[in-house]
């Protein structure tokens, strides 16, 4: 589904990444973990189209097309989700709008007619019964005076609502408390399928005891490391970064 | 609401101005230029009484010694006011009695601007009074109306039905000589609505004008006179459109209103006018007189207004507190792109006790326009205890065009209180990127967050104009970024 | 001819004025400076004193001051008195370096400091020092726009020129004391300039005093340079008497990574108007402009602040607050432009008023000129009463109605005060405040300076028909 072969993308003329190679099929889970400040975001970033990043070499294809070049709109309606570790505020946009308007924005890319109204509002109702949502967002202006465990089960909540293929979370457990986590992790698990894909993106090991991931690697300065099972994990909870530092000395 | 916005979104496909047609009528137009004569003609040909003519006449020669205001923030060629058409009315041989009277083609362009008048009146139940160039066409609902002792009606019709009720309030709360443009317009107004809510009632309907410019050349200077009487309650609603030409066109409107005591009048505008095309060229100058004066206690008068169009726009929509408790409010929208120039705020004026009035203006400014607010707030020392509220942002879109804030305060009494808020900002890359990521395009994006921007002001719009409201707004702002 | 008495303020007797001591005026005068003159004064006689008609004064009328016969001295008053006495600073432990100016003239002898800091006699500098005058002296201040600047230009005869050189940073404020004292109706021309080199610093407190109760009009211009990363902390103490109008038009011009703060306290005169103009002309700089005014009688105070972002990454800091009682009348206008490609700019914005009497009147005007998207602006404007919660909370607590009010209404001024950076100044000043609230200060009991006793005035009594 996603293959991310040899990529090295800069900002600012500062090397970020320096050469990652990653394969995502359909129905896994990858883990993604590592120090901070060693690309994980950036990786992220990248696979979404932020054109801040400057990409010097190699290749992202997803379901076979180039993404390379193409804008961030049409990699999100060609079925990428990214859920953000800052999530932005938009104040006056209420939810429902915000929604509505990026369904059928991608329902348009596919040919297919806006959602009728009626179904729209059955399916925001039925996702968020689904991933156990009770915050009334419906009315209120995306993620504006959200706290912080609102906008991450905010992002999941789009994440259900868009169905994405790929879905790569940033971060989305950093600042929850364990029932927010729980809940993050209950709508990765719900929607967890044959068909789809997750990058989960994360500094700390503890949201892959609810999230079991069928792949980890670790990101050191702009590289992946290390690759394994879900095993590597609970080692790097053992040992700690230091571990993969020193092996890198 | 939500849904309606969504599916105004979806349908953005026209970029530029779409309601630059215009319909081809045979016009009875008075000869190019302003003189006495040019006014003595207008009168008659609406058989007005000689007091009215009396008004237009001693407006005209006190415009006469008027020099045309400069201090707003717009700069525009100067007007040749003896190369406008004054008085331009479709033809037409006798009264119209029925909808079914009204000339084809006219019917065709109020459909064409979303307004059918049958439609209006059988389903929406909106009365709706239309008025093309000069020239009230039909104003549906009007025997429905009548009934409650409700008069809406074309102001010609009340200047002959009502005489002294216009009498009594004409010029009363914009004066003939209250400045250059009000001036102009008192001399030469050739029709507009009219509207009287009587004692006690409550309008059970939306009334509204749809105004058009249509002819070349012509001006158009529409006047407009609503009252309410003590413990009434309307809401009037107001639209405008006129086709694409390359010269630019003169509106010059006046618009009053009485509140007495009790009564509460609100007054929603959508004003469209074509704002002149991409290179800044052609468009409307809309140099518009509205205020309206809270004259009993307890009375309220309400303005709320969605500016997109017109090439210059210059007008301060006030509200006079005279009576004590007595309410005004201002809630605006004003979107400039390409070249447009807007120049609009208000006034409020504090004379009673206890009086109140909130601004909330919202402006948006995207290519080269330039959007000002312009605004006074006047405690005088009889205003005890009043207290306003003001809030008037700017939202930039693009480094090429301007967003100003005029605010005058003067208070003249220690009771009363004044506070004003205003804040200048820019849609964030950030808030771009998370709507390009859930598949959004940069384009809606834009007039997502624009629509929620404004949405503050967008909601105090009667339910019908808010969606076309909205509408323009992402309209008007197509073609602003990239 | 020493002196000329102006029979009327009128535009034409100015012009005669001007015609006939032209010789006296310019005498000295290198060309460039003759030019300007007469610049100034072309630009002046085409639109004479500023009027009510006009945007910028719709609110300060200046007919009334200028209906009086003044007199326009051409030179200095020989004085018999001692400086140190009369200008002795009262501000205890307040050590500052003291430039004393009479009627508009610098009374101290002129130094050039072993480090390089010129004080002088502005006259004095345009012979002395042509260079560093020639480079900056009219630069900054705005002869096309401001009528009083452009009359100032023509018709100044002296004022102060400070200097000081890349590199050195002044820890000793300095102080300048323009006293006005002439036994009779005067109307004076004072011009400044300072020019502050590259990473230069220097506290500059201005105060503006009158001695006498005569009715004078100071018209006073100065320009204020800052080089590259200098930093300057200034002051304005206006405590004038209430038949005296005071106009003064500041100019700053900041370079690059300049720090500006300016403060100005009025505390009393008859009509105070403040033209202050701050440039942010190179990347990084930042200007703090602050004002309070606690003004009563029939006192007038107008402050125009205009803060031009001319270049990315600047920002801008304003705050006036006034209390305003008895039959007084205040005039803020802010007005701040960002000009296009001034991105990243920060600028905010806000005047907060208290009236005590429903005869005293506000007008303000905060305004925003903007012409860039990258920018953050705000700007607020408020009218109003003291808290009459806060006030309801201290009287709960069995503090009197009127000492809450007078609480609430120092917490109010406090917030200008405390922002005072000499702390020897700031305990003076939060005194004055203290006593202008309670109704103990009045123009006569002189402030920070020397705060002379009804004795000193009699010594100070000057009789002009001896000069």
């Amino acid at each position: 589904m996603l293959s991310i072969k040899n990529l090295r993308a800069s900002i600012e003329g500062k090397e970020i990444l320096k050469g990652i190679n990653l394969e995502v099929r359909a129905g896994e889970v990858h883990a993604i973990m590592g120090p901070n400040g060693t690309g994980k975001s950036t990786l992220a970033s990248v696979i979404v189209g932020r054109d801040i990043f400057v990409i010097e070499e190699g290749e992202i294809l997803f379901k076979g097309k180039n993404l390379i070049g193409m804008p961030v709109e049409e990699r999100a309606n060609e079925g990428i989700f990214l859920g953000f570790q800052y999530p932005v505020e938009i104040p006056g946009v209420s939810m429902t709008n915000f929604m509505r308007t990026a369904i059928n924005e991608q329902r348009k890319y596919r040919g297919l007619d806006p959602m009728p109204a009626q179904e729209f509002l059955n399916s925001m109702e039925e996702k968020k019964r689904l991933l156990e949502i009770h915050a009334k967002l419906a009315n209120r202006s995306v993620n504006e005076g959200f706290s912080g465990g609102e906008k991450k089960k905010n992002e999941i909540f789009q994440m259900a609502m868009l169905n994405p293929e790929l879905a790569i979370l940033d971060e989305t457990d950093s600042g929850l408390d364990i029932d927010a986590l729980k809940i993050v992790a209950h709508g990765v698990n719900t929607l967890r399928r044959p068909d789809n894909a997750f990058i989960v993106i994360t500094h700390y090991q503890r949201l892959l005891e609810y999230i079991v991931p069928d792949f980890v690697h670790v990101l050191f300065d702009g590289r992946i490391v290390r690759s394994g099972g879900k095993e590597l994990a609970f080692e790097l909870e053992d040992k700690g970064y230091e571990w993969i530092k020193e092996a890198q000395v | 609401m939500e849904k309606e916005t969504n599916n105004i979104l979806h349908e953005l496909t026209q970029s530029e101005y779409k309601y630059g047609f215009y319909t081809d009528i045979a016009m009875d137009m008075a000869p190019k230029g302003l003189s006495e004569d040019t006014i003595r003609f207008i009168s008659a040909k609406k058989n007005e009484p000689e007091w009215l003519l009396e008004y237009r006449l001693k407006a005209f020669r006190h415009w006469l010694t008027m020099v045309e205001p400069t201090w707003a923030h717009v700069h525009y060629p100067a007007i040749d006011y003896q190369d406008i058409i004054y008085y331009a009315a479709p033809k037409r041989k006798k009264e119209l009695k029925s909808l079914d009277e009204v000339d084809p083609e006219l019917l065709d362009t109020f459909k064409k601007l979303g307004i059918s008048l049958e439609e209006q009146k059988r389903l929406s139940g909106v009365a709706v009074d239309a008025v093309i160039d000069s020239v009230s066409v039909k104003t549906t609902f009007s025997e429905t109306l009548e009934k409650q002792g409700i008069i809406f009606c074309s102001f010609s019709e009340a200047v002959q039905k009502v005489p002294e009720l216009v009498r009594q309030y004409l010029g009363t709360v914009v004066p003939p000589d209250d400045n250059y443009f009000a001036a102009l317009n008192s001399a030469v107004f050739s029709d507009g609505s009219f509207c009287y809510i009587p004692k006690g009632v409550r309008c059970p309907v939306e009334l509204s004008t749809y105004f058009r410019i249509n002819a070349a050349n012509t001006g158009q200077f529409e006047r407009t006179l609503i009252i309410g009487d003590e413990g009434s309650y309307v809401s009037y609603m107001e639209g405008c459109t006129a086709p694409m030409r390359d010269e630019n066109q003169l509106h010059a409107a006046i618009v009053e209103i009485i509140a007495l005591k009790d009564a509460e009048v609100k007054y929603s505008t959508v004003q469209n006018w074509y704002p002149g095309n991409k290179k800044g060229e052609g468009g409307v100058y809309n140099f518009v007189t509205k205020r309206g004066i809270c004259k009993g206690t307890h009375s309220k008068i309400s303005w709320t207004q969605v500016e997109t169009g017109s090439a210059i726009t210059w007008k301060y929509p006030s509200v006079i507190l005279m009576g004590d408790h007595s309410v005004g409010e201002f809630y605006s929208v004003a979107v400039t792109n390409h070249f447009q120039q807007a120049d609009t705020g208000t006034k409020m004026i504090h004379l009673g006790k206890n009086t109140r009035s909130t601004i909330i203006s919202k402006g948006i400014s995207a290519g080269r326009s330039n959007n000002s607010y312009r605004g006074l707030v006047k405690m005088t020392k009889r205003a005890a205890n009043s207290r306003n509220f003001s809030q008037c942002d700017s939202l930039l879109l693009g480094d090429r065009c301007g967003a100003h804030t005029f605010p005058y305060i003067k208070a003249e009494n220690r009771s009363s209180i004044v506070e004003h808020e205003a804040t200048t900002s820019k849609i964030s890359d950030e808030q771009l990127y998370y709507c390009n990521q859930r598949g959004i395009s940069t384009e809606s994006a834009i007039g997502l967050i624009v629509n929620g921007y404004a949405r503050e002001v967008l909601k105090k719009l009667p339910m019908e104009f808010a969606v076309e409201a909205q509408k323009l707004l992402s309209l008007s702002l197509e073609g602003s970024v990239g | 001819m020493d002196e000329t008495n102006i029979q009327s303020n009128t535009a034409e007797k100015l012009q005669a004025f001007f015609k006939k001591n032209k010789g006296v005026l310019t005498s000295g005068d290198p060309p460039y400076l003759v030019q300007l003159r007469n610049q100034a004064f072309a630009q002046f006689n085409e639109r004479g004193f500023p009027h009510t008609r006009l945007e910028k004064w719709r609110n300060t009328d200046l007919s009334r001051i200028l209906d009086h016969d003044f007199h326009f001295p051409l030179k200095p008053s020989p004085l018999d008195v001692d400086l140190d006495e009369v200008f002795r600073c009262e501000v205890p432990d307040f050590n500052t370096r003291l430039i004393p100016q009479m009627n508009g003239w610098f009374m101290g002898s002129g130094e050039k400091l072993p480090n390089g800091v010129i004080i002088s006699s502005m006259a004095e500098a345009i012979k002395k020092y042509p260079e560093l005058i020639e480079k900056h002296f009219g630069h900054y201040a705005d002869i096309k726009n401001e009528n009083l600047t452009a009359l100032n230009t023509a018709f100044f005869r002296d004022g102060v020129f400070i200097y000081v050189p890349d590199n050195i940073r002044m820890e000793q404020p300095v102080q300048m004391v323009d006293l006005v004292n002439s036994g009779r109706t005067i109307f004076i021309q004072v011009r400044n300039l300072i020019v502050l080199g590259k990473n230069s610093s220097m506290s500059l407190v201005q105060c503006d005093d009158s001695i006498d109760n005569n009715v004078g009009f100071n018209n006073t211009v100065t320009e204020v340079y800052m080089d590259e990363n200098s930093t300057l902390d200034h002051y304005k103490l206006q405590n004038k008497n209430n038949e005296s109008a005071l106009t003064n038009s500041t100019y700053f011009h900041l370079e690059k990574g300049a720090n500006l703060s300016t403060n100005a306290i009025s505390l009393n005169g008859g009509l105070i108007r403040n033209e202050t103009q701050v440039r942010l002309n190179g990347s990084n700089s930042h200007a703090d402009v602050l004002g309070l005014y606690l003004m009563d009688h029939e006192q007038h105070i107008d402050n125009q602040v205009f803060i031009d972002h001319a270049v990315p990454h600047c920002t801008s800091n304003e705050l006036f607050k006034g209390i305003l009682d008895d039959h007084a009348s205040g005039v803020f206008n802010g007005h701040i432009l960002v000009r296009p490609d001034a991105q990243q700019t920060n600028a905010y914005q806000n005047n907060k008023n208290i009236l005590i009497s429903d005869k005293a009147v506000i007008d303000t005007k905060p305004f925003l000129e903007i012409y860039a998207d990258d920018v953050k602006c705000s700007h607020g404007a408020t009218v109003g009463q003291l808290d009459e919660d806060a006030r309801f909370y201290l009287q709960s607590r069995g503090i009197g109605r009127d000492n809450a009010q007078m609480l609430l209404m120092y917490a109010f001024a406090a917030d200008i005060v405390d922002k005072i950076a000499i702390p020897q100044l700031r305990n003076r000043i939060d005194d004055l405040v203290k006593k202008r609230l309670r109704g103990e200060l009045s123009s006569c009991e002189q402030c920070v300076l020397h705060c002379n006793s009804k004795e000193q005035k009699v010594a100070f009594e000057i009789d002009m028909s001896r000069i």
